[in-house]
C-alpha cells in the first residue's frame, strides 16, 4: 500500500482549493493522509479533508516559528516517516521545505509538476518548461518521492468513499535553527479567489496606463482574479502580489485574458500553460498574439467595455 | 567582507531552448549568465562598496562554455572567477550540484573565511529555486532565501521576504547563504573599463578532484530524478487575431461565450 502525505495549505484556518486538488491527485497514487502544520484545524476543516479522501489528519501544532523552512521541513519529516510520496503545492516556500525534506530523507524531488502517476513502482511527473514550450516527464528514482504540484492542474473532486480524517497529533520536536523571524507583517488576503488558484485570470500591463478599472471590471464579469505584468508592478500601478511571471506568480487558469500586455518571455513563463489565452493589444506585432488562441488588435478602452456589454447582454437575454 | 556569488550558464531566454538527452541544451552560441544572477552580483558588489573593503568571487559549475557566466560577472566588477568543470558532473541533480558548489565554497573559505554566498532567486532554465536551500543545508550555514532586501550589520545578516501571506524579516548570523529576488536591486551595466579589465582577469578552473569530490557522488548516476521524456509542445492551432474596426469587443465576447468561458 502506498501512503501519500499531502501538506495542507490553509489561509486563516480555511483549507485552500489546491489542497483538495492535491488530495484528489494523491488518491490516484495511494492512500492519502493530510499533514497540518500550525494551530489544530477546526472539525469542519478536518472533515473537508476527509471528504477529499484523507484517512488521517496529522497535526503538528506549532506557531509562526514553523514558517522557517528548516523548521517546517523538520515538522513534515516527523509527520511523514511512513509516507512513500509527499505531495505539496508548488509555492516558493514549499520548494524550500521540499529541498530540506529531501536532504533529510534521501527522497528525490520534482517541483512545479502538472501531474504525477505511478509507473512500475516509481513516481513519474509531468512538467511544462521553457515558458511552457516543452513537456518533460521525470522519473523519481528513489523509493521515497516528493512532488510539488502546481495549482489548477488537477480537478478537485470528493472521494467516492470519504476518508476517516482521524486527527492524529504529532509531537513537535522542532530543531533549533540558525534563523530567527524578527518581524512578521501579514499581507491582507486577496479579495476573491487568489491569483494562483483562479480559474480565470484577467491581467493588465503597460497598455492600461495604470488604470485597472476595466481590467477589474472584466475580471469581475468573468469571475476571475486580477493579474499584472512586471512593467505594471514596477510602475507601482498595482501591488507585487498581482504579478504574473516567472519571478512572480505562475498561473494555469482555464482562461487567461491579457490586456495591454506585450508578452515578454518573463511574462509568458508565468502564464503560457493556461488553457485558453486571449489578448487585447494596440500593437499588432506584440508577441502575446503568437501564443493567443484569440486576439484583438485594438484599444483597451474601446474593446473591453464593448466585450463586457456584449457578455452582459447575451447573459441577460 | 568576503562574498561568493554563484552564477549559472543558461540558454538565452530569447533563443530556441531545447533538451538534448534529457538535459537542457547549453551551448556557447545561445548561452549567457542567468539574468537573475545579475541581482546576486549587484547585491554582493553593493555590500563590498558599502563596507569599503572586501572581495567578491563569482563561481560557476558547468562545461567549457559555462566560463561565459563568470566572465560576465567579471565584467560587472567581481574580483575573482572560479569555474568548476568536470565531465563527471554532467547530469547532476540539484543535490549533486549543491555538493560541488559547497566543496568549492569550503575550499575558498579555508583560504580566508567567507561571510556570504549570494545566489539569484532561480535559474531561468529550470526555475526550481531549490539550489540556495540545498547549498545552505550542505554547508550547514544560515539560510536567508528569497530576499527582496538584505542588510549586514556586524556578524548578522537580515533579509526581508515578501511572501504571499506575509512579509517576514529574518535574521541569522554569518556565514549565510542568501538568495536575492529581482526586487532586491537594479543590476548595473558593465562599463567599457570593466569589460576591458575583465579580459585580462584570470579564471581559476577546478576539477572535482581539486575540490575533493568523488566522481560517483555526483553526476547522472547519483541523481535522484531522471528525465525520461522531453518533447516540444505543439504550437497552438486555430489562432485568430482580429483588428478592431468597431466590433472587436463583440468579437471577443462572442469567442468567449462560444467556448463556454463567459
Amino acid at each position: 500500500m502506498t501512503t501519500v502525505a499531502v501538506l495542507v495549505e490553509a489561509r486563516e484556518g480555511t483549507v485552500t482549493q489546491p489542497t483538495f486538488e492535491a488530495l484528489t491527485l494523491a488518491r490516484t497514487l495511494g492512500t492519502p493522509v493530510a499533514v497540518w502544520i500550525g494551530d489544530a484545524p477546526a472539525d469542519a476543516e478536518a472533515a473537508r479533508l476527509g471528504v477529499h479522501g484523507a484517512e488521517e489528519v496529522r497535526v503538528v501544532a506549532v506557531g509562526d516559528d514553523a514558517r522557517l523552512p528548516a523548521k517546517a521541513a523538520a515538522a513534515l519529516a516527523d509527520a511523514t516517516g511512513d509516507a512513500d510520496v509527499v505531495l505539496m503545492i508548488s509555492t516558493f516556500v514549499n520548494k524550500e521545505i521540499a529541498t530540506r525534506l529531501a536532504l533529510a530523507t534521501g527522497a528525490g524531488v520534482v517541483v512545479d509538476a502538472a501531474g504525477a502517476e505511478l509507473v512500475d513502482g516509481h513516481v513519474e511527473t509531468l512538467q511544462t518548461v521553457f515558458a511552457a514550450t516543452w513537456n518533460v516527464r521525470t522519473r523519481i528514482a528513489t523509493d521515497k518521492a516528493i512532488v510539488g504540484i502546481r495549482p489548477n492542474t488537477t480537478q478537485a473532486t470528493p472521494a467516492e468513499t470519504p476518508g476517516a480524517a482521524t486527527v492524529v497529533e504529532v509531537a513537535d520536536n522542532l530543531p533549533e535553527t540558525r534563523e530567527t523571524i524578527v518581524a512578521l507583517e501579514p499581507v491582507p488576503a486577496p479579495e476573491g479567489v487568489p491569483l494562483a488558484e483562479a480559474p480565470v485570470v484577467v491581467s493588465g500591463g503597460r497598455g492600461t496606463n495604470g488604470d485597472y478599472t476595466l481590467v477589474k471590471e472584466l475580471a469581475e464579469v468573468l469571475g476571475g482574479a486580477v493579474g499584472a505584468s512586471r512593467d505594471a508592478t514596477d510602475e507601482g500601478w498595482i501591488s507585487h502580489e498581482h504579478m504574473v511571471g516567472q519571478t512572480g506568480t505562475t498561473v494555469t487558469p482555464a482562461l487567461y485574458v491579457a490586456c495591454g500586455i506585450s508578452g515578454a518571455v518573463h511574462h509568458r513563463g508565468g502564464m503560457q500553460a493556461s488553457g485558453t489565452i486571449v489578448a487585447v493589444n494596440i500593437d499588432p506585432d506584440a508577441p502575446i498574439f503568437e501564443i493567443s488562441d484569440f486576439g484583438v488588435v485594438g484599444d483597451l478602452g474601446d474593446v473591453i467595455p464593448q466585450a463586457i456589454a456584449r457578455i452582459k447582454e447575451v447573459r441577460g437575454a | 567582507m568576503r562574498i561568493l556569488v554563484t552564477v549559472k550558464f543558461v540558454p538565452d531566454l530569447q533563443s530556441q531552448r531545447s533538451f538534448t538527452d534529457g538535459s537542457v541544451t547549453r551551448t556557447g552560441d545561445d548561452g549567457t549568465m542567468n539574468e537573475l544572477d545579475e541581482n546576486a552580483v549587484e547585491a554582493a558588489l553593493q555590500l563590498k562598496e558599502a563596507a569599503g573593503e572586501g572581495e567578491v568571487y563569482a563561481l560557476t559549475v558547468g562545461g567549457d562554455d559555462a566560463v561565459a557566466a563568470v566572465r560576465k560577472a567579471l565584467q560587472l566588477g567581481v574580483d575573482h572567477a572560479v569555474h568548476v568543470s568536470d565531465a563527471a558532473i554532467a547530469g547532476s541533480d540539484v543535490f549533486g550540484t549543491a555538493k560541488v558548489i559547497a566543496a568549492a565554497v569550503e575550499k575558498i573559505d579555508e583560504e580566508a573565511p567567507l561571510d556570504l554566498v549570494i545566489t539569484g532567486m532561480a535559474a531561468l532554465d529550470g526555475l526550481t529555486s531549490m539550489l540556495p536551500t540545498a547549498l545552505a543545508a550542505e554547508l550547514d550555514w544560515s539560510q536567508l532565501t528569497l530576499a527582496s532586501g538584505l542588510t549586514v550589520d556586524g556578524t548578522t545578516a537580515t533579509v526581508v521576504r515578501h511572501l504571499p501571506d506575509a512579509h517576514e524579516t529574518v535574521s541569522a548570523s554569518l556565514p549565510a547563504v542568501v538568495s536575492v529576488t529581482d526586487e532586491a536591486n537594479k543590476p548595473r551595466y558593465p562599463n567599457f573599463k570593466l569589460i576591458m579589465a575583465a579580459r585580462s582577469k584570470p579564471v581559476t578552473t577546478w576539477s572535482l578532484a581539486d575540490v575533493g569530490i568523488a566522481p560517483e557522488a555526483v553526476g547522472a548516476g547519483a541523481a535522484r530524478t531522471v528525465v525520461v521524456d522531453a518533447s516540444p509542445r505543439p504550437p497552438k492551432e486555430d489562432r485568430t487575431v482580429v483588428t478592431d474596426t468597431g466590433e472587436g469587443g463583440v468579437a471577443l465576447a462572442d469567442y468567449l461565450l462560444g467556448k463556454g468561458l463567459a
